[in-house]
């Protein structure tokens, strides 16, 4: 079933949009125009330059209001929709009491440069995220964090040492795809050093991910912006568990 | 208590703040007296570079390192107790009195290739070796006071930054080349400090790289040639505009002696310079780090650099309403370390940070409260504020209100130093409109609000004067609480204290480049540094 919607200003089917960007032309009416010309081109029409404001030298930014004639399918939107359940830590730690009969344990940090460490730690310090307590708090999980600046082979080898069900790695700052190739030699790492049936679950989480590159950069998920404790601790719990009863 | 001994805007008692600073005193004497019995690796190659040895070899190793690593080596090998403990001027100057090389520079080559063997010199050579170590360190020094002359001096002829906060934009795209042109043009939006963020990571090498450099992730290199020429250009620009741009820079991580050095050698203006910053968020060893602060703010002190400290960070992984009193902790600590190492007041850009959560009932009030705590407490240090970064989302309006609301409560509090709120921050490095956007909104506040500060005074007994209070005792509770451990600070380093990072004394990176003492250690520059 086809749903179509267009944007919404205030009446249904207005199709309203407002964007900001910059143009490095000083500001004059040929400017503007340039700007009208460029939301034309983006579907805007018509395009309402509100705002023009020279910045710098010879740069002028727009704010630009206009009606986009695009039509969107919501039936045809491609997600990675969440295939595990959610769980409370409750239910989470009774899960791998089940299963497991012993603690599951889970190793995570920041590989590469990146010293960033508010995103491993939302998720893995007690304090949590979002409401949500990290998985710290959950008694039947074993957390290890290295924090910032963990190189690959430190990583693998406290993975090993520590027996690790899971791997999480935490990627923030990135600058020319640094988190990508950061993870891919990760993958790898792991890949390497362990039989298939053996390696832990591999996680990679940050802003700048793409949740559809799993595969491709050879981990079992990818998390982005705005995931709580409380999904990666279902979704490992998930996977684990199901892994120990198949 | 009269109302008229109080102190501030929040009518503080002074024997809170007295009791505060003793106790900080208290605990902050022992890391001194650690950090005067120790040396580090960093501190002999900062050393090497006062006395001019510049330079690195094919492999981009610079030579300080491979003169202070063979010194090491071979006096470890006559003497295991020795290696660095005695320091490295009394070998190398000894080596070039014996004549092993005609200069510095020919010493740490031929040392690398295996031609010179170091020794420990002995009564009259020891003698003989001190002094020429001390003329030729003494002329680091005295390049590093004359870059301190020249500063005033420009000053006094370009002027000056017109009012306070002085405003701070941050640069960062990895080349040096592509820096300049970007600082100059955020000179002339307004900012009078511009500070180069370093490449992620370098804070973990423990050398420094070499010449100008192009690559770097998230941040750009400090290097000697990087710093010159971006002073250079900032001393055309400041001219250009008539009043003085200052640089700022990253003395921090495993090269903290040796960068304070460099930039005092190329007349950087601010360092960010914290006394534990490295040891909870680089984990590099509390030690290594207390030496080579101690080493770096004695060369802040002599350069005329003010220092920034780091307490925002702290406010980053703890929470801004429980940990405050920990922000305020740290600043006394830095206070003393600063001041003990020979820094003035107006050389202190302690740290804070508006963290609080924006959900929490009066966060605006309970962030005015820490920060006029602050001003309180060190009326004559220059604040350094920074903006929110915790609670930014990719929200970029509900961030550009957080923003104005951080600068509202500098101009409130009449902080010395801001920096720019992004409304991309945790989103992406921001654009021009990003840096632009964020100006007029400094400048507005500034503009409509600047002033306000002569007319705001917190109601007496009033919820701000409260928290404040509260935050105070607090924090001479933890200080308190410090004194009474048999391990004192590090024993609350170890503990995670601050930032909530648990980082024990005898781990860490770095470890490996600290020695204690010997009886015969002598470093010039220490001796000129502490003669002050």
């Amino acid at each position: 079933m086809s749903q179509i919607v267009r944007p919404y200003g205030d009446t249904t089917g207005d199709g309203m949009v407002q964007v900001s960007f910059t143009l490095p032309i000083p500001h004059d009416k040929i400017a503007e125009g340039a700007a009208a010309q460029l939301a034309n081109k983006m579907g805007i029409d018509p395009a309402l330059v509100v705002h023009a404001k020279p910045m710098g030298d010879g740069f002028t930014f727009f704010v630009v209001y206009g009606r986009v004639n695009h039509l969107v399918d919501v039936s045809k939107v491609e997600i990675v929709e969440r295939d595990y359940p959610l769980l409370t830590p409750k239910e989470a730690n009774a899960a791998i009491k089940r299963t497991m009969r012993r603690r599951l344990v889970v190793v995570g940090g920041c590989i590469g440069t990146d010293a960033h460490t508010v995103g491993i730690d939302a998720i893995l310090n007690i304090k949590g995220f979002a409401g949500e307590k990290g998985l710290e708090y959950y008694r039947e999980l074993k957390v290890v964090n290295l924090g910032a600046q963990v190189s690959v082979p430190r990583l693998v080898e406290r993975a090993r040492q520590e027996k690790a069900d899971a791997v999480l790695v935490s990627q923030v700052v990135t600058q020319r795809d640094a988190h990508l190739l950061n993870t891919r030699e990760m993958s790898a790492a792991f890949r390497e050093s362990y039989p298939a049936d053996r390696r832990p679950l591999l996680v990679v989480g940050g802003p700048r991910f793409d949740e559809t590159m799993a595969t491709e950069l050879g981990v079992d998920r990818v998390f982005t912006r705005g995931t709580t404790p409380g999904e990666v601790a279902s979704f490992i719990v998930h996977r684990i568990t199901q892994r120990k009863a198949s | 208590m009269s109302p008229d001994r109080r102190k501030g805007k929040l009518g503080l008692d002074p024997a809170e703040i007295r009791k505060a600073r003793s106790l900080a005193r208290t605990v902050g004497r022992p890391i001194v007296s650690l950090a005067k019995k120790h040396t580090t690796v960093s501190v002999e190659r900062a050393t090497l570079r006062l006395a001019g040895l510049q330079g690195a070899d094919a492999d981009g190793i610079p030579w300080v390192n491979r003169l202070a690593d063979v010194v090491r080596a071979d006096l470890h090998d006559s003497d295991p107790g020795g290696g660095l403990a005695h320091g490295v001027a009394l070998p190398v100057w000894d080596a070039l009195r014996r004549g092993e090389a005609e200069d510095l520079s020919t010493l740490a080559q031929k040392a690398s290739a295996g031609s010179v063997r170091f020794r420990l010199p002995e009564g009259r050579d020891e003698k003989a070796a001190s002094t020429a170590a001390r003329t030729a360190v003494g002329r680091g020094i005295k390049r590093i006071d004359a870059r301190r002359r020249e500063r005033e001096r420009m000053i006094a002829k370009v002027g000056d930054a017109p009012r306070t906060p002085w405003i701070y934009l941050i640069v960062a795209t990895g080349d040096i080349y592509e820096d300049i042109p970007q600082a100059q043009a955020a000179a002339r939006e307004g900012a009078d400090v511009i500070a180069v963020i370093r490449s992620t990571g370098q804070s973990l090498l423990d050398y420094v790289p070499e010449g100008a450099t192009r690559e770097g992730f998230a941040g750009t290199y400090a290097t000697q040639e990087n710093f010159r020429l971006m002073r250079a250009a900032l001393d055309d620009t400041s001219r250009e505009l008539g009043r003085y741009i200052r640089l700022t820079n990253y003395a921090s991580g495993l090269c903290m002696p040796e960068i304070a050095a460099l930039a005092g050698l190329e007349r950087l203006d601010m360092m960010l310079n914290d006394s534990m910053y490295g040891i909870l968020f680089r984990d590099i060893n509390p030690i290594r780090t207390f030496v080579d602060q101690r080493f770096s703010r004695q060369i802040h002190a002599r350069a005329g650099i003010i220092i920034n400290t780091g307490e925002d960070n702290y406010l980053t992984t703890a929470d801004a309403v429980e940990a405050a009193h920990t922000v305020t902790t740290s600043q006394l600590l830095n206070e003393y370390f600063a001041k003990e190492a020979g820094l003035e007041d107006w050389q202190l850009g302690l740290g804070h940070a508006f963290e609080i959560d924006p959900e929490v009932p009066d966060s605006f009030r309970l962030e005015l409260a820490h920060a006029m705590l602050a001003r309180d407490l060190f009326p004559k240090a220059p604040l350094k504020w920074m903006p929110p970064t915790r609670h930014m989302t990719g929200d970029v309006f509900k961030g550009y209100l957080l923003d104005g609301f951080f600068n509202l409560v500098g101009a409130l509090t009449g902080q010395g130093i801001l920096l720019v709120g992004m409304m991309t921050e945790a989103v992406m490095t921001p654009w021009i409109s990003d840096r632009d956007l964020a100006l007029q909104n400094v400048r507005y506040v500034m503009n409509a609000a600047g002033s306000l500060h002569e007319d705001f005074r917190p109601r007496d007994g009033g919820f701000i004067q409260h928290r404040a209070h509260a935050v105070l005792e607090e924090a001479s509770g933890l200080l308190l609480d410090i004194q009474g451990r048999g391990g004192g600070l590090l024993d609350a380093i170890a503990d995670g204290t601050f930032g909530l990072m648990k980082r024990p004394p005898d781990q860490g990176r770095g470890l490996d480049g600290v020695a204690k003492k010997s009886r015969a250690y002598y470093n010039p520059a220490s001796e000129l540094l502490e003669a002050k």
